[in-house]
């Protein structure tokens, strides 16, 4: 049984096709992947994300709670911002990655992967008990980016909005109702997300659609954070891999010397040398990548990796994936193959990211 | 999904949503295409494979492969014979095929080897009768 969102006769009015995602039955597209796509990166498009998953760590001890199971010092992060973070288990493998935001009055609010959901909170409980509570079904998210997304969300919600620098989050007033927004995003783009209570979800929508924001689905979302190489869990991240190889030591603070779950494989596997590492890999010709091509050296038979992502960028006009090479081959530059249906498909490893959002003039 | 898709009467078409034009001034030869209906279940076509000129087709068997954003549809010619053409237009702006399915977003240009295999194909109606209903 898969969980309906609380816009589904919105997106369906729009003519959404329908996919299900992680038990939720997501808009994967409207008009067209690519145009929605492109309309993100040309000027804004609005998600509804509100299958990922939303849980209050509230009182004064939530932020050492956090600490105790998240990779990432949030003890350290300012009330008013936001960072992304992981769980990690105890073999440093990464079992979610996460967003928590830390609001006034000493409230936390963790975004977790609708796919980890259960698991998550579960583990939030285990250790704040009471003081964690989940609130995604009582409320919606919607995800506002492109480079006019800032005025969009400026121009609905306000001032409060327009004075939020990156990463910054706040609790606005939006005619009464508290809207919670955050200047973050999944797309490589500027912009913000914002979650409200399910009764005002259908005004908020209307709003940023009406100041030009385009509906966009699960599929330009899809398309959009590979570009910016931004990774998904389940696919390019997961209980298996550890964040140094898949570029996320950003996400791990160590020198705090605070105890987490994972910590101290993490030392370990920090202090080694890489055996693989997450590469960028771009088609040299045409041709499109997908999760789970095989990779391979020019002329080898044995692939060295396979694809954890791959797609056609709308915005390159051709295919890009990721794999976890071995790291002599995880070098901007080197010429590798992948086997698109038996064809071998010339592809070249970049740097991260695919597409950089444009300057702002 | 409420959209209404375009089947005009004057094409052949086969139950997998090719069409098929017999060229006025070659009726020898036939182009090729897929139907509204089907550029609209792929979405956005961003690749096409397709054979090249003078390779040999078979009805009915894949001869190409045809990717949109979401997913990767193989391509089968409605009739055997010796690829003419392919629609070169589409290798830069393979939204042709969303775009003008029947006409501009054409795939390949075949000879017709067997006229017989035409009569196997369905007339608009025929074609019709077989869609879901929307």
């Amino acid at each position: 049984m898969l969980t309906q969102l609380v816009l589904r006769e919105r997106h369906q009015a729009l003519g959404a096709r329908f996919a299900p995602f992680a038990g939720w039955e997501m808009p994967l597209q409207y008009e067209g992947i690519v145009g929605e796509h492109n309309a993100v990166r040309e000027h804004a498009g609005v998600f509804d994300v509100s299958h990922l998953a939303r849980a209050w760590v509230e009182g004064p001890e939530a932020a050492g709670l956090l600490r105790s199971v998240t990779t990432f010092d949030v003890t350290a992060l300012p009330v008013g911002k936001a960072h992304y973070s992981l769980y990690c288990n105890e073999g440093g493998g990464i079992d979610d990655d996460i967003f928590i935001y830390h609001l006034p009055g000493e409230r936390w609010l963790v975004i977790h992967n609708a796919a980890n959901a259960d698991a998550d909170f579960e583990r939030l409980r285990a250790v704040a008990g009471s003081a964690a509570s989940e609130v995604t079904p009582e409320t919606v998210m919607l995800a506002v980016q492109g480079p006019a997304a800032v005025g969009i969300l400026s121009t609905v919600l306000g001032d409060g909005f327009a004075g939020l620098e990156q990463r910054d989050c706040a609790e606005l007033d939006w005619g009464g109702t508290p809207v919670l927004v955050a200047r973050t995003g999944y797309t490589g783009e500027d912009g913000g997300e914002c979650i409200a209570g399910a009764d005002r979800a259908g005004a908020l929508w209307d709003a940023f659609v009406a100041a030009g924001a385009a509906p966009a689905g699960l599929g330009a979302r899809d398309t959009l954070r590979l570009e910016a190489a931004l990774p998904l869990h389940g696919n390019d991240i997961d209980a298996t891999t550890h964040p140094y190889e898949a570029g996320l030591g950003f996400a791990v603070t160590l020198d705090d010397e605070a105890p987490f779950t994972g910590r101290e494989a993490l030392v370990e596997a920090k202090a080694q040398p890489r055996a693989r590492r997450l590469a960028h890999l771009q088609a040299q010709e045409r041709g499109v990548l997908r999760a789970g091509f095989a990779v391979h050296e020019p002329g080898g038979d044995e692939p060295v990796a396979h694809l954890t992502s791959g797609a056609f960028s709308p915005s390159l006009r051709l295919g890009i994936g990721m794999a976890y090479l071995p790291v002599r081959l995880a070098k901007p530059g080197v010429t590798l193959e992948v086997d698109v249906r038996g064809r071998a498909l010339p592809v070249e490893v970049v740097r991260r990211p695919f597409y950089r959002k444009q300057r702002q003039a | 999904m409420t959209m209404d898709h375009e089947t005009p009467d004057t094409l052949l078409y086969t139950p997998e949503h090719e069409w098929l034009r017999r060229d006025e001034e070659h009726p020898d030869e036939a182009v090729i295409g897929i139907t509204d209906f089907a550029q609209d279940q792929v979405g956005d076509v961003v690749y096409l494979d397709l054979p090249a000129p003078g390779d040999q087709v078979t009805a009915g068997e894949r001869c190409g492969e045809i990717e949109s954003a979401k997913t990767v549809s193989d391509f089968y010619s409605p009739v055997g014979g010796e690829v003419v053409a392919a629609n070169g237009e589409l290798e830069e702006r393979p939204e042709l095929v969303n775009e003008s399915p029947y006409d501009e977003g054409w795939i390949i240009r075949v000879r017709i080897a067997d006229e017989a295999e035409l009569e196997g194909l369905l007339d608009a109606a025929g074609y019709r009768a077989q869609l879901p209903e929307n």
